[in-house]
């Protein structure tokens, strides 16, 4: 801290916001920064294809941004969802949790809202969730990056129900305490209008959802199973 | 099956519900043969817990025989005579691999719930509200335990349900609060509230050592067991508390306190008042004014230990006390399955009989007349144990 309010140019001063975003979200994912909060608006789909050095389908998204864009921010529209949630899971390695999760059709077992995923190829997959009303939702998701055992990151292609894009991070804890899980997940509604449709999607509370998906991954890959009360007898109420 | 259900605030039922079923793989149901009420029942038929619902199946303390078992537990057997603890353990994760397994990170199904008030959520509790994973309690015919691997122990053959049913809770309990008093050969131990909780904790404290141990209650039969139990007693309502433990003490204060009476304490005077009304209007959740008389009476460097059960915020904590006096604060739900094998071979030795405790026995029928008298301290009830 002291080193930085000393010199003169303070790169957070100099620099492009963006710029220097991309290089913090940047060791977010390498793992060298733990925590993502109070990181910048910037969207997460960018800086993951920043990061991914570009040449997919749907560049524009990375770097500048649209008229659109532009409105709805000023507009305090674009209030896009983020959620980062860790858990540490103890007795399993950065590989055997990367096996499970890189296999999307397992998300449904521990993540509440999929009513599927569909593998298609080695990159895409198409993902079903619940929406209110016994309605759904769908989109077709890529993969972005791929590093074996320790990083997958995703994003929906175009044409998404909800527009959103993720990563999962396995890494081993200090100390030979387990292996840290890391999600940070990101839905972001093309003109606003959505904001309030995802809210009810993930029953208002999309950070305790994401966290309660974890938990459950943890408690499957720790114990086997899903602790549950689902089922179980009451009086009457 | 038959079954104690909560219906509201002194309001529990006896009511036919449909039998459990096998939910998970490491699950199992017990047929149950003997099951108590326990002083932590008492906040939610007292209506203290905000997460109970209508209907809800009360009761953590109960054994039994085992009826069914999921497929993956191997390690008990259909007819085994069990009790369970009543804190549920996954047996795997971080916590119970350290033995404290009332912190299992992987058996509370609602743990969001609790995070939001305390960061972090203890494990699940059978039969204790929606914020300890809302299982269905044993105060039943039949009861389904979760992660039965690590979740039932076997009794071998010649002992009673009444010499056993205690390990489950209010046994282990006393004993960890006696050892969380840290105590050491010659020290004087203090305890608030001789209830269940409070009469296991005199006779583990003797079972560890403690040279003297004094027991703090109103209730007259509850201080003469305290006394038969060896310990001396004082009554809060006759005497200042605080003076009388000073002068006992030779004016240094017990080496160690404990508060076997939690956020229910009976406050005296303009304090109690406060705390009552404090409670009434939602300011204050808990009553802690045995927590304050205790830490103000201890020695200095000495340690507090906790088993009474607090669920939310406190006011008026004496910190100034605490932290000036250099004391130790040690708590936590009761880590039953690290005790159960000592404290088993403590009865089969004949070290203790538990069942000294037991006041009434009842069919579960009667379960809702055995909760009036429990918690009006009527007709000399000190523990009810209910046989389906
Ligand atoms: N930590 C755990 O795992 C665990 C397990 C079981 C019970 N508990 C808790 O332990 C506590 C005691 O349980 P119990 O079954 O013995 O309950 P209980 O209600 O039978 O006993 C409480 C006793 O405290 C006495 N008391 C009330 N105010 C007092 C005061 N100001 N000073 C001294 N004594 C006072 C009462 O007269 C009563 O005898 C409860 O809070 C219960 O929830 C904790
Ligand atoms: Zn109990
Ligand atoms: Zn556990």
């Amino acid at each position: 801290m002291e080193l930085q309010s000393n010199s003169t140019t303070d790169p957070k001063n100099n620099q492009p916001e963006n710029l220097s975003d991309t290089e913090r979200w940047g060791s977010l994912l390498t793992g060298s920064a733990l925590v993502l909060t109070g990181l910048s608006q910037r969207s997460l789909r960018g800086v993951l294809l920043a990061i991914a050095g570009g040449g997919l389908a749907y560049h524009g998204a990375a770097g500048q941004k649209s008229l659109q864009d532009t409105v709805t921010e000023a507009a305090g529209l674009n209030q896009r969802i983020r959620v980062e949630k860790t858990v540490t899971i103890q007795n399993k390695s950065p590989e055997e949790l990367y096996r499970v999760w890189r296999d999307f059709e397992n998300l449904p077992t521990f993540m509440r809202h999929l009513k599927s995923v569909t593998v298609l190829d080695d990159r895409r997959s198409h993902w079903v969730a619940n929406a209110p009303l016994g309605a759904s939702v769908e989109w077709d998701a890529e993969i972005i990056t791929d590093q074996e055992n320790q990083l997958i990151a995703w994003a929906s292609v175009a044409g998404a129900d909800v527009d959103n894009s993720g990563f999962v991070r396995f890494q081993s804890a200090r100390a030979d305490r387990g292996t840290e899980v890391k999600v940070v997940i990101e839905y972001s509604p093309p003109g606003g209008g959505l904001t309030a449709a995802i809210a009810k999607l993930f029953g208002e509370e999309p950070e305790q959802q994401i966290g309660d998906d974890l938990s459950r991954f943890k408690m499957l890959m720790e114990t086997g199973e899903i602790a549950t009360t689902e089922g179980q007898p009451t009086g009457h109420h | 099956m038959k079954a104690v259900c909560w219906q509201g605030t002194h309001n529990i039922q006896v009511e036919t519900v449909p039998d459990p079923k096998i939910l998970n793989p490491r699950d199992a149901i017990i047929k149950v043969t003997s099951t108590a009420i326990c002083g932590s029942d008492l906040h939610l038929y007292n209506g203290y817990n905000p997460t109970m619902k209508k209907g809800d199946i009360l009761g953590h303390e109960f054994m039994g025989e085992v009826v069914e078992l999921g497929s993956a537990v191997k390690n008990v057997q259909i007819g085994d005579r069990v009790v369970v603890p009543f804190t549920i353990s996954c047996g795997s994760c971080f916590f119970c691999n350290r033995e404290l397994s009332s912190l299992c990170d992987n058996s509370n199904p609602n743990a969001w719930m609790v995070e939001k008030v305390m960061g972090h959520s203890p494990s699940g509790l059978f039969g204790y509200s929606h914020l300890t994973g809302g299982y269905a309690g044993g105060q039943a015919e039949y009861a389904r335990v979760p992660f039965a691997d690590v979740g039932l122990f076997k009794i071998p053959d010649g002992l009673t349900d009444e010499q056993v049913v205690f390990l489950t809770d209010i046994f282990p309990t006393g004993y960890m609060a006696a050892e969380n008093c840290q105590i050491q050969p010659g020290d004087t131990v203090a305890i608030w509230g001789c209830g269940p909780v409070g009469q296991f904790a005199i006779r583990s404290a003797f079972l560890l050592g403690a040279d003297r141990v004094i027991a703090i209650d109103r209730v007259p039969e509850r201080l003469q067991m305290a006394k038969d139990g060896g310990a001396e007693i004082l009554n809060f309502e006759e005497i200042e508390v605080g003076d009388a433990l000073k002068e006992m003490t030779g004016g240094r204060g017990p080496d160690a306190v404990m508060d076997a009476v939690g956020m229910e304490a009976h406050g005296m005077g303009l304090e109690g008042f406060y705390d009552q009304a404090m409670q009434k209007v939602g300011m204050e959740s808990d009553r802690p004014n045995v927590l304050r008389q205790a830490i103000v009476a201890c020695r200095k460097g000495g340690t507090v230990s906790v088993p009474g059960v607090y669920t939310g915020f406190v006011d008026k904590m004496p910190m100034g006390a605490f932290m000036n006096k250099g004391l130790t604060m040690k708590t936590g739900q009761t880590h039953v399955h690290k005790y159960l094998h000592t404290l088993l071979n403590h009865v089969q030795d004949g070290k203790i009989d538990p069942t000294f405790v037991i006041s009434h026995r009842m069919s579960l029928d009667d379960a809702p007349h055995g909760y009036q008298i429990f918690k009006d301290k009527k007709d000399s009830c000190i523990k009810i144990v209910l046989k389906p």
